[in-house]
C-alpha cells in the first residue's frame, strides 16, 4: 500500500466503528415495533418499579411500563426528529444560501442581515422563545429548531457560492446557455457537499441534545409517549429509590451524541473544514 | 483608539435594532391572542367584552408601525410591561432574580478558567502525555453529555449516596458547588482544547525559540511569553460562548431549583406569560452583543496590532 493511501485510511477505524454504532441505533429506531418486547405505553400498576427480570430485562418504571421497550421507542423520537430537523433546515438553508450568494446585491445583503440577527440570539433561547409563544409540543419544537438552524447552512452555502461564482467553469456553463437554476443544481450544490456533511454530522448531535433538553423541561414530547429526555425527567422523581430509571436514557443520549461528534470531528479533520 | 471603540459601538446599533424587531415579532407571529393569554394566565374567564377591553389596553387595535415604535420606546426605558401572571412590572421581577443567575454564571466562568488554563497548558507542553489524554476525554464527554443529566448524576452521587451536599435551592457555598460543576464541564471541555491548540501553536513560534536561546527558564517562557498570546482565542471564545452559558443556566436552574432568571423564563413559557418571554429573549440578545463588544475591546487592549490594522484600512 502506498504512503498516501495509508494516510487516507488512518482515521478510518474510529469513523467505521462510530458509523456502525450510529447505524445500529437507526436500525433499532426503525424496527422498534418489531423488536420491542412490550408495548411502551402499556400501564401495569401491579408491576411498578420492578427490578430486572426475564420478562422485563431492564425492569419497569413507576407505572409498570417496560423500560427496555420505552428506551427502544425513545430512540425513534430522538433520532427521527433530529433527522427531520437536519433535513428541513438543510434544504431551507442551502436553497436560501445558494440564492443569496448567486443573486448577490440587495437580496444577499438582506438575507445575510437576517442571518446575523438570528445568530445574535443564543440558539436555545430563541427556540424557547418561539416554543413559549406557540406553546409546547413536538411540532412547535421542530419548527423552532428549524427556524434557528437553517441560518448556519445558508451561510456556509452562500460563502461557497460566492467563492465559486467567479470560477471559469461557472462562466462556461452560463455562456453555454444553462439557466441559473441549472447552474445552482449541477455545479454549485455538488461543490458544497463536503462542509455540509460535516455540519450535518455535528448538528445531529446538537439536535438530539436540544430535543432531549426541551423534553426534559416538559416542552417537547407529551406523556405517555417515550422520549429519552422526558424519561430522565420522569426518572428523577425516583432518584432515591430507583436511580437506574434516569441513568439508562442518559447513557443512550451520551453514546449517540458522542458517536456523532466523533464522526463529525474526524470528517472535519479529513476534509479540512473549519467548524462554526 | 477612541475612534475604533466608536466604530464598534456603532456596529451594534443595527443588531440591537434587529433584536428589538425579533422581540416585537414574537408577539405578532403568535397564534394566541395576547389579550386571551393574559386573561387565561390571570384566571379570568375571557368574555368578548373583556377581550376587547384588553386588546385596547395593549394597543393591539392600533397600526402595527405605531405599536412597534411604542414598543421600542418602552424597551429604551426598560419597561417590558407587566407580567400576565402577577401583574407586576416584568423588569422588577427580573431585577430580583438576576443576582442569582449572575452568581451562578460568574462562579462557573471563574471555575472553568481556573481548571482549563492549567490543564490546557500542561496538555500543550506535555503533548501525548496523560494530561493531554485526560483533556481529550473531558472534551468529548463535556461536549456530549446532556447538562440536565449530568446535574442529576451529581445530585445522585453527592447528595443521595454520599449525603455531602444539598440537593437544591440557593444559600451558602455548598448550594453553589453542584450547579457550578454542572455548568462548568461543557466550558472546561471547550476552553481546555482551545488553549491546548493555541498554546501548541505559540510554542512553535520564533519568539519562543528566541526566548529559549536567550537562556530563559522554560517555565517563564511558557507562562510569561507564550501563555499571554495563547490566551487570546480563549477570551474570544468566552465571549462567543456566552450563549451556551446562558442556556446552561436555564437548564441548571431548573435541575437545582435555583431561583434565577432562567427558571423564571421557563415558568413564563408554561404560563404563556408573553412579556416575560419577550424580556428574556431581548436581554439575552443584548448580553450576547455586549459580551462580543467587551471581547473585542479586550483583544484590542491585549493585541495592539488589531488597532494598527484598522488604521491602515481606514
Amino acid at each position: 500500500m502506498s504512503k498516501s493511501r495509508q494516510r487516507v485510511f488512518k482515521g478510518q477505524p474510529t469513523i467505521v466503528i462510530c458509523s456502525i454504532v450510529i447505524l445500529l441505533f437507526f436500525i433499532i429506531a426503525a424496527l422498534a415495533p418489531w423488536i420491542a418486547p412490550h408495548d411502551p405505553v402499556k400501564v401495569d400498576l401491579t408491576q411498578k418499579l420492578d427490578g430486572p427480570s426475564a420478562e422485563h430485562w431492564l425492569g419497569t418504571d413507576q407505572l409498570g411500563r417496560d423500560n427496555l421497550s420505552r428506551l427502544i421507542y425513545g430512540a425513534r423520537v430522538s433520532l427521527g426528529f433530529a433527522v427531520m430537523i437536519f433535513v428541513s433546515s438543510l434544504i431551507l438553508g442551502t436553497l436560501i444560501g445558494a440564492l443569496s450568494g448567486y443573486m448577490g446585491g440587495w437580496l444577499d445583503n438582506l438575507i445575510m442581515r437576517v442571518c446575523e440577527g438570528i445568530m445574535a440570539f443564543p440558539n436555545l433561547v430563541l427556540v424557547l422563545g418561539i416554543v413559549g409563544i406557540f406553546g409546547p409540543g413536538l411540532t412547535q419544537i421542530l419548527l423552532a429548531l428549524m427556524m434557528v438552524q437553517w441560518v448556519y447552512y445558508a451561510r456556509i452555502c452562500r460563502n461557497m457560492v460566492v467563492s465559486l461564482k467567479g470560477r471559469p467553469f461557472i462562466a462556461a456553463a452560463r455562456v453555454s446557455g444553462s439557466s441559473s437554476w441549472q447552474i445552482i443544481r449541477r455545479h454549485i450544490i455538488p461543490n458544497v457537499q463536503r462542509p455540509i456533511v460535516v455540519m450535518a454530522t455535528l448538528e445531529m448531535g446538537w439536535a438530539i441534545m436540544d430535543i432531549s433538553a426541551l423534553s426534559f423541561l416538559g416542552l417537547g414530547i407529551q406523556p405517555p409517549n417515550a422520549e429519552w429526555g422526558a424519561m430522565i425527567h420522569e426518572g428523577t422523581s425516583h432518584i432515591r429509590s430507583h436511580p437506574e430509571l434516569m441513568i439508562y436514557p442518559g447513557i443512550l443520549i451520551l453514546i449517540v451524541v458522542i458517536t456523532f461528534n466523533v464522526v463529525g470531528e474526524a470528517l472535519s479533520e479529513r476534509y479540512g473544514v473549519v467548524k462554526r | 483608539m477612541i475612534r475604533y471603540i466608536g466604530k464598534r459601538m456603532l456596529a451594534i446599533v443595527p443588531i440591537v435594532f434587529i433584536a428589538t424587531l425579533v422581540t416585537f415579532a414574537l408577539i405578532h407571529i403568535s397564534p394566541v391572542d395576547p389579550a386571551e393569554a393574559y386573561l387565561t394566565a390571570a384566571h379570568i374567564y375571557p368574555t368578548p367584552e373583556l377581550l376587547e377591553q384588553k386588546r385596547q389596553e395593549f394597543g393591539l387595535d392600533r397600526p402595527i408601525l405605531e405599536q412597534y415604535l411604542d414598543t421600542l420606546g418602552r424597551i429604551a426605558r426598560f419597561d417590558f410591561g407587566r407580567s400576565y401572571l402577577t401583574n407586576r412590572p416584568v423588569w422588577e421581577e427580573v431585577k430580583m432574580r438576576l443576582p442569582a443567575t449572575a452568581e451562578l454564571a460568574l462562579c462557573s466562568i471563574l471555575f472553568s478558567v481556573l481548571v482549563s488554563v492549567p490543564l490546557g497548558v500542561l496538555a500543550a507542553v506535555y503533548r501525548k502525555g496523560w494530561v493531554d489524554r485526560l483533556t481529550r476525554l473531558i472534551s468529548y464527554f463535556g461536549a456530549s453529555i446532556p447538562q440536565f443529566w449530568l446535574g442529576y448524576l451529581l445530585i445522585f452521587f453527592f447528595s443521595v449516596r454520599l449525603d455531602l451536599l444539598p440537593v437544591e435551592g440557593r444559600g451558602g457555598w455548598e448550594n453553589l458547588v453542584l450547579p457550578t460543576l454542572t455548568l462548568s464541564l461543557v466550558l472546561i471541555a471547550l476552553y481546555t482544547r482551545l488553549l491546548r491548540v493555541s498554546m501548541s501553536e505559540q510554542l512553535e513560534e520564533i519568539y519562543v525559540q528566541y526566548a529559549r536561546t536567550r537562556g530563559l527558564p522554560e517555565r517563564s517562557v511558557v507562562l510569561k511569553h507564550a501563555l499571554k498570546v495563547a490566551m487570546m482565542p480563549l477570551i474570544t471564545s468566552m465571549g462567543m460562548n456566552m450563549g451556551r452559558l446562558l442556556t446552561g443556566t436555564i437548564i441548571v436552574e431548573q435541575v437545582f431549583s435555583w431561583p434565577g432568571f432562567g427558571r423564571y423564563f421557563v415558568e413564563a413559557i408554561f404560563n404563556r406569560d408573553i412579556p416575560v418571554i419577550q424580556c428574556y429573549v431581548f436581554l439575552a440578545a443584548c448580553l450576547f452583543i455586549v459580551c462580543n463588544l467587551i471581547v473585542d475591546l479586550i483583544q484590542m487592549y491585549m493585541d495592539p496590532r488589531i488597532l494598527a490594522k484598522g488604521r491602515t484600512e481606514s
